[in-house]
């Protein structure tokens, strides 16, 4: 291989990508050896195995991967500005279509969504880690890895380009030659092997790590969805990792599971694409559910409307996320009676759905409700949703679809749920839990002002892509001619990617600004809020609880703070705990995975078998590791308290 | 049509929505009867569509500016109410009625698109072969060929057979009706049929690589004589196509109109290529597809 097939050349674009990739890297270098800080990074980041600082984490990497792909986002809608653009060729563009969306989903909004989770949810149940805090740290670091491969592959060997469904045979070898689909099906394995095990780390800790108290019907509306979460992703992701790995003997050593020639057949992929890809979407949408469910009813000042309805519609609408995955193809031509089953179990979706709407709605009424930014986002979602919704349904009707599918009314249906829904959670539950990951609150003023641009830049982009779609422009064309009546539509959508591009600019600057001059929170519960995690200092201590507090009711806090005026500890109670200790393994391990997956990309088989080696040795030590944690006594326990609970 | 008339009352707020810079294009133009059908129903689900928006968003309105904090509620402590049975069965039973107001015509529709619209004229048939990045037209019992444009006779049933000799592609001509994908191995009807004269846009729906987005086909819809004139014009102007020509087209690229007085089904119909049909490998030509895809485009982002 030439240095020039190795490194992706010929764009300034991609030239100045690698320059900025270089200087930041530099830059980082120097930042981290003048303040003598790489040990701190080794010992408190790096190896660490607390579910907040690796929620934290999750969390940097979902913003740095909005960042990239809404940069992916707004060059594409740069060059759909005017038609026949010259900005982008055709293949530039279709690599950054493909990019745009897998990141979105598997490096956006999975971390972010399971970066909130690993903050939240233990400190919700009143627990003082997960079930398994190493594995857990092995899962993020699976994670790191396996986004890394697959960014680097714009300046390195290039991307991915058969989009993110990577339908074959499009993106096997007889019709994708480079290594782009290579990345594909190798990062989002690594990735996808880490999601797998956080969603039995998390379904572990939610069914037995729940303070005494704690019933399943008395759990936290966020802990519901992220229980049925994890569900989802222990049915659905092993399809996926059989689907890539299929994938990957096709890329890699030509076998025909999906090609055209010697009896592949690549449906098959799109079956089992989509039948991980639809509880997928749910995945990524049942827990902004959860998120708005706090948000809405702590600022609304009332309990969730409708409690056992809610928990029962995120059931319903889990299973049905399995039975579901043909409409992704009703074009297909499966037939009549097969496209009908779907299509009504499709609709049954807005059934639940709808239940769940009207509870938020209900949950409003009578209630106090204060405006703050976590709950601007909460509200926001309720008619954006609605009209994402509304729109599923529509293209839920076979018989319709055929008319809508793959055009922009299908784009616009699904930023309107996966933007008004996860995107809009994600930001809600960052203003709203952000104090109890860092201790201060980010600028409500700012956070307004996001707010406001990013919402109505996103109506301003995705509405008009409804009529676009009706008017018969298909997604992934990197090009239109003239004369087809598109322009004014899309030019105005391209407005509105600006402003939300300006609104992801002020989200940034309210990151640094709050860091420096935002109101500290003192008391640990800035929100007046709900649920456990409330109950803690903001951060907490490591061990998030010093005695595990009892559950007497839903929205436990709450009622602690109703009965005895808080959630209060006698120090004669405390007993020493104990905690996990820190390990490098789960990075070093990962990073065996990323040469592994780097080897397997170019096909150079030596580095993937060096790689491997080094992951069957990781194993091999964690099997035979003697650690069994560490206890902190009491004294250290009443010291730190003290600390913690200075301002209070 | 009363209703009709009724549900375009319901419509007009939709389509106004954006201050009328919506032209009546593609979808929301019929111009056959399986594009009505299907904009029937779109029309039908809008208005459902609309009255959902119209309570959520009034509740939503209301719930906000009544019950938001404001000064002279200070001291008022929300209720902690549970739920209410009563309400909870209605806002599920109600989803329910409108699924089931649209599922029925949803599955009627789905089933009757799979046959002609009319009876009382024969069908005819045109196989439709997807490649890198053209679209190839073979009318078997008129014995010609066409690329990147189709004549039909309108009032007459079409049926398209749809296949691909590579990537998976969408045919779709919006203003006669939605698409099926045209996959390698495999046939898909489609049936359309244009109620009067005219020229119609149509474009692959599904990414085909990279020059996917050039995939545009005009179909021509002319009279049954002006139609019969056309074919007999290309059976006797038209060059016949061969292997080597045939070859030739299928190479990635873009290729302008063709016209041929023959098919390239008289050699190789890709529809019935793969061996998962019987695993038949003395199909004549067999690598053919193979040759006419080795070329790649890759050269990074």
């Amino acid at each position: 291989m030439k240095w020039s097939e190795f490194f992706v050349t010929g764009e300034p674009l991609i030239y100045a990508a690698d320059v900025a990739i270089v200087l930041t890297m530099v830059g980082i270098v120097f930042v981290l050896t003048y303040f003598k800080k790489w040990k701190w990074l080794w010992n408190e980041w790096l190896t660490t195995v607390d579910h907040k600082k690796i929620g934290v984490m999750y969390i940097i990497c979902a913003v740095l991967m909005l960042f990239r792909g809404g940069v992916d986002a707004l060059l594409m809608r740069a060059q759909l500005t005017a038609p026949n653009m010259k900005f982008l060729d055709a293949q530039h563009y279709n690599e950054i279509f493909t990019t745009h969306g897998t990141i979105m989903i598997l490096f956006m909004a999975m971390p972010f969504i399971i970066g909130l989770m690993n903050i939240v949810v233990p400190l919700q149940i009143g627990a003082r880690d997960v079930a398994f805090p190493y594995l857990n740290a092995l899962s993020f670091w699976l994670f790191f890895f396996g986004a890394l491969l697959f960014n680097i592959s714009f300046v390195i060997g290039g991307s991915p380009d058969a989009g993110w469904t990577a339908y074959f045979p499009l993106a096997g070898n007889e019709f994708s030659h480079g290594v782009g689909n290579n990345y594909y099906a190798v990062a989002l394995q690594i990735s996808g092997i880490g999601t797998l095990m956080t969603g039995i780390n998390f379904l572990v800790t939610i069914l037995k790590m729940r303070a005494p108290g704690m019933t399943l019907m008395r759990m936290p509306m966020f802990t519901w969805t992220i229980l049925i979460t994890c569900v989802l992703i222990i049915f659905a992701f092993p399809v996926l990792t059989v689907a890539l790995a299929l994938m990957t003997f096709d890329r890699l050593f030509d076998t025909q599971f999906f090609t055209m020639a010697n009896g592949g057949m690549s449906m098959l992929w799109a079956n089992l694409f989509w039948i991980w890809g639809h509880p997928e979407v749910y995945i990524v949408i049942l827990p902004a559910f959860g998120i708005f469910s706090e948000v809405v009813s702590t600022f609304a000042g009332k309990r969730l409307f409708g409690y056992k309805a809610m928990v029962g519609s995120i059931v319903g609408i889990a299973f049905l996320s399995f039975i579901v995955w043909v409409h992704h193809f009703f074009t297909m031509g499966a037939g009549p009676a097969v496209n009908s089953a779907f299509s009504i179990t499709t609709m049954a979706i807005a059934i639940p759905t709808g239940v769940k709407i009207f509870n938020w709605l209900f949950t409003l009424r009578k209630g106090k409700i204060r405006f703050t930014t976590a709950m601007l986002w909460s509200l926001a979602f309720i008619p954006n949703f609605v009209i994402g919704g509304v729109t599923g349904v529509m293209l839920a009707m076979a018989a319709a679809d055929y008319q809508y599918h793959n055009s922009y009314f299908l784009i616009a249906h699904f930023h309107y749920v996966l933007i008004a829904g996860t995107v809009f959670a994600c930001f809600a539950g960052l203003h709203y839990w952000y104090p109890k990951m860092f201790g201060h609150i980010l600028n409500e003023r700012l956070g307004k002002w996001t707010f406001w641009l990013f919402m109505i830049g996103f109506n301003i982009c995705f509405f008009p892509m409804y009529f676009l779609g009706l008017m018969g422009m298909t997604r992934r064309m990197y090009t239109y001619s003239d004369g087809l009546g598109w322009t004014p539509l899309n030019v105005v959508a391209t407005v509105g990617a600006v402003l939300m591009g300006i609104g992801f600019i002020v989200l940034c600057y309210n990151i640094y600004y709050s860091a420096r001059y935002g109101e500290r929170d003192m008391t640990g519960d800035p929100w007046n809020g709900r649920t456990l995690e409330w109950a803690t200092a903001s951060p907490p201590v490591h061990y998030n609880f010093p005695v595990t507090p009892v559950v007497e009711d839903l929205d436990a806090y709450w009622v602690m703070k109703k009965k005895y005026g808080g959630f209060h500890v006698k120090e004669e109670d405390l007993k020493p705990i104990h905690m996990p200790s820190n390990s490098g393994r789960p990075f070093w391990m990962s990073v065996a995975f990323f040469v592994a997956g780097f080897g397997l990309v170019f096909k150079w088989f030596a580095l993937a078998i060096v790689g491997a080696l080094f992951i069957v040795l990781g194993l091999i030590l964690r099997s035979f590791e003697d650690d069994d944690g560490y206890y902190i006594p009491v004294d250290e326990i009443k010291r730190m308290e003290r600390a913690a609970r200075k301002g209070a | 049509m009363k209703r009709a008339r009724w549900r375009a009352v319901l419509v007009l707020p939709f389509l106004f929505l954006l201050g009328g810079c919506v032209e009546r294009t593609a979808v929301l133009n019929p111009q056959g009867p399986v594009a009505r059908m299907q904009y029937d129903l779109i029309m039908w689900s809008v208005g459902f569509m609309l009255f959902i928006i119209v309570v959520v968003f009034t509740l939503f309105a209301v719930f906000l500016i009544r019950y938001r904090e404001k000064p002279e509620n200070a001291g008022y402590e929300p209720p902690d109410e549970e739920g209410n049975t009563l309400l909870e069965v209605v806002w599920t039973a109600i989803p329910i009625l409108i699924v089931a107001a649209l599922a029925v015509p949803t599955v009627k529709a789905t089933f009757a698109l799979e046959k002609p619209p009319t009876e009382k004229v024969k069908p005819i048939t045109i196989h439709v072969t997807a490649a890198n990045w053209k679209w190839i037209f073979s009318y078997p019992e008129e014995n010609i060929e066409t690329v990147n444009y189709v004549h039909i006779p309108a009032g007459v049933p079409v049926k398209f057979k749809l296949t691909s000799v590579g990537p998976m592609n969408s045919f779709w001509v919006p203003e006669l009706g939605g698409q099926k994908y045209a996959m390698d191995g495999m046939e898909t009807e489609l049936i359309l049929q244009a109620d009067k004269p005219g020229s119609y846009m149509g474009r692959s729906a599904n990414f085909s690589g990279e020059k996917f987005a050039h995939m545009e086909f005009e179909v021509v819809a002319q009279t049954g004589t002006d139609f019969r004139k056309w074919v007999n014009e290309v059976k006797q102007t038209a060059p016949k196509l061969d292997e080597k020509k045939y070859t030739q087209i299928l190479k990635p690229g873009i290729v302008g109109r063709m016209t041929f007085s023959n098919t390239h089904l008289e050699w190789i119909d890709h529809a019935k290529q793969n061996s998962h049909h019987g695993n038949d490998h003395s199909m004549k030509n067999e690598n053919q597809s193979d040759e006419a895809m080795t070329e790649s485009h890759h050269h990074g982002e």
